[in-house]
């Protein structure tokens, strides 16, 4: 029987320095899953690799082995000792794995909930997953209900208002703060989702430069490629201080990267030009007494969030309004599912029809010698129209039946009625012969 | 004539205001069209009244408390038509044009007083000097009502409560530029008034100082604006703390220009300029 599975590490389960190993060149979703299509054990992949999340999904009919090859396939790719990542994964089979998949396509599942990016970067994961063909009927099936659950989360719940209106209320402080965007200068420390956004919308509002410091310097370059900025290392920061206006910054650390300390250091060299950090991150990345300083003004997410006035209760409300629409999901899918295992029985019911249908066809035909074309077709079709009735009601039944528990006693006298298994023995038997 | 001048002035300034009011509240730009219009109406006519009476006494007039604050709200609002051509700041009217309404208000309700016109008051050096003070005097104010504007925008992001307020008040930015440019030029015309001042002192009474309260309290006002402005200039000064010395260098020059002048002064005193019979 099929299972799906999904083995991964998000913000919660993981530190970014381990999430970061695993997550390092663009062209690692190919290659991991062409290492994911050569493991027999694994009927069909999709590689997740973002700045917040490194997953994998995948259907088996071997879950143990499955998870096991698919647990040292990550610990290879990021170099990593079984023991370190063990602790960090997460695993979800089944339901388990349906949900967590729609959830994290219709942002429930991200670090600032309702941010669009995600969306985006599943699509691309399935794209890259059907370009090396590791998906099949079941993932198809999923990540087609997945990008549709999405898009009614966010026509159907105010969830990614919050997210959007979040990166635009930065951008609106910013230009509270500093009148004109033109020329301003931006680092952005540390690098996720949302930070990318808010990143985003200021290049759009012509801010002048975005520099990019990360903890490891090549994820810095690659990030600033993406805004045709320039990468620093993480301890430039300070030296950055001087110079930058804007600073975005989203880091893992469970520590402060920004103290007041620092930043009082450099006002008087700044000639008090002024600063505005924005704190995405969680814990936060700036000390909260650098907004006590003057020209100095601290953001962080909740802050943010607060700004766009949408209340906690309301708030709330629209996450389980996106809950219940994400089980609804689930379980039209795990319907679907469900019918997947009545289809072999279908699918040998078919086929022995057809086969006795060819067989009958075949020695009617040569008795009856001296037909005309048009007569062939003719009886050809008459058969064909005669199994397809004949078999239509079991069929019906038997796919009404999929998602009940007397589904397995009926599969079982459909094989008997039609003697389905002992056919497939007989194929099996003939086979090598 | 001229009263019916100063209270078309005061009627179009007051409607101005309470135009300016509504369109804080209710930011249609419609209203704030003909507010401006109306402002710039009353300042025509408020130029007219000024003007006849310049011709009339020969000299600025300023002698009395009633003719100094008209003077005054005269000053603040040329200013601000000035200062709108570069900024284009729709919400400074709203702020603005209330403390020009307020001056002459006070103006008005002071009843007018009979000037005696000294021989030594027609000189062009003592309208250059109470010209040349009273536009710096403008421009301070206009520091002021900017640094104000400041002080509440600032709270507002500081304090991450933004309210109806944050959306209308523009940016910091612009607030302290305004600030800024409004000081820089408000300093050189203080300066200058102060300098005509002796000059006009030396022609008039014979020495250039003589430690008068008024002009002691102004050279103090100087002095904070002198301190503001070398701390923007050379210090990086800017924001809150260049606001706060804003306000409290502006409250220092209303004391010079109010108090000092009531109760302190000696020749500087309205009543000594001629405000009072047998003064």
């Amino acid at each position: 029987m099929i299972k799906i599975i999904n083995i991964g590490m998000n913000h919660e389960t993981a530190p970014l320095a381990l999430r970061e190993c695993l997550a390092q060149e663009p062209t690692n979703t190919a290659r991991t899953l062409a290492a994911m299509r050569d493991l027999t054990c694994i009927k069909e992949g999709l590689f997740l690799s973002t700045c917040n999340r490194v997953e994998a999904l995948l259907t088996t009919e071997a879950a143990p082995d499955a998870k096991r090859s698919m647990t040292d396939l990550l610990c290879r790719m990021g170099g990593v000792s079984e023991k370190t990542l063990s602790s960090a994964l997460f695993v979800f089979e089944d339901v388990d794995a349906v949900r967590h998949i729609f959830r994290v396509a219709s942002s429930l599942d991200s670090m600032v909930v309702g941010e669009p990016q995600i969306l985006g970067q599943i699509k691309d994961a399935y794209y890259e997953a059907t370009r090396e063909k590791t998906s099949g009927v079941v993932l198809n099936r999923l990540m087609h209900r997945a990008f549709h659950l999405a898009k009614r989360v966010r026509t159907e719940t105010g969830v990614s208002d919050a997210a959007v209106s979040v990166s635009y209320a930065a951008v609106e402080l910013a230009k509270k703060i500093f009148h004109d965007l033109q020329g301003k200068r931006v680092l952005l420390v540390g690098a996720g989702e949302m930070a990318e956004l808010a990143a985003r919308h200021l290049l759009r509002q012509g801010v002048g430069s975005i520099r990019v410091a990360n903890r490891t310097f090549h994820r810095a370059v690659q990030l600033a490629k993406l805004f045709q900025g320039g990468p620093v290392s993480y301890e430039e920061i300070g030296a950055q201080l001087l110079e930058v206006d804007i600073v975005i910054s989203s880091t893992a650390s469970p520590e402060y990267v920004i103290t007041r300390e620092q930043v009082k250091g450099c006002l008087r060299k700044r000639r008090n030009r002024p600063l505005f950090f924005i704190d995405i991150a969680v814990p936060r990345d700036v000390e909260p007494g650098v907004n006590d300083l003057d020209n100095v003004y601290v953001y962080d997410i909740d802050d943010l969030k607060g700004v766009i006035e949408i209340n906690v209760s309301q708030r709330q409300a629209e996450a389980v309004k996106a809950e219940r629409i994400v089980e609804e999901e689930v379980i039209q899918f795990q319907k679907w599912l469900k019918t997947l295992q009545v289809v072999p029985t279908i699918i040998s019911l078919k086929d022995k029809a057809e086969c006795i249908r060819q067989a009958e066809l075949r020695k009617s035909l040569t008795a009856l010698s001296g037909l005309t074309t048009s007569q062939i077709e003719m009886i050809e079709r008459l058969t064909l129209s005669i199994t397809e009735k004949i078999m239509n009601d079991p069929i019906l039944v038997l796919k009404g039946k999929a998602d009940r528990s007397t589904r397995d006693t009926y599969l079982d006298v459909a094989r008997r009625l039609f003697k389905l298994d002992e056919d497939e023995e007989e194929e099996h038997g003939h086979g090598p012969s | 004539m001229d009263v019916l001048l100063f209270r078309v002035a005061l009627v179009l300034i007051l409607l101005a205001t309470a135009g300016f009011i509504v369109y804080i509240v209710k930011q249609d730009k419609s209203v704030y069209k003909w507010s401006y219009r109306l402002l710039f109406a009353g300042f025509l006519c408020h130029t007219l009244f000024i003007a006849k009476q310049y011709h009339m006494l020969g000299v600025a007039p300023v002698l009395t408390m009633k003719a100094a604050l008209s003077f005054f709200s005269w000053s603040i609002v040329g200013v601000y038509l000035v200062f709108h051509l570069k900024f284009r700041l729709m919400v400074l009217g709203s702020f603005i044009a209330p403390l020009a309404a307020c001056l002459m208000i006070i103006s008005s309700t002071i009843p007018g007083a009979e000037v005696q016109i000294k021989p030594i008051f027609r000189s062009a050096w003592l309208s250059v000097h109470v010209g040349t003070i009273f536009v710096g005097n403008g421009l301070f104010a206009m520091t002021f009502v900017a640094a104000i504007m400041y002080l509440i925008q600032e709270h507002h992001i500081k304090k991450k409560r933004l309210g109806s307020l944050y959306s209308r008040l523009p940016s910091l930015e612009t607030l302290d530029s305004i600030n800024y440019y409004a000081l820089i030029y408000g300093f050189p015309f203080l300066t200058i008034g102060m300098i005509t001042g002796a000059i006009y002192a030396q022609y008039a009474l014979g020495t250039y100082w003589q430690w008068d309260p008024k002009e002691v309290w102004s050279l103090i006002t100087w002095l904070f604006y002198a301190a503001l402005l070398h701390e923007r200039l050379a210090v990086g000064w800017r924001g809150r703390r260049a606001a706060i010395m804003a306000i409290v260098a502006f409250l220092i020059l209303i004391f010079t220009f109010v108090g000092a002048s009531l109760w302190l002064s000696d020749y500087h005193s309205f009543e000594s300029l001629g405000g009072r019979a047998g003064g």
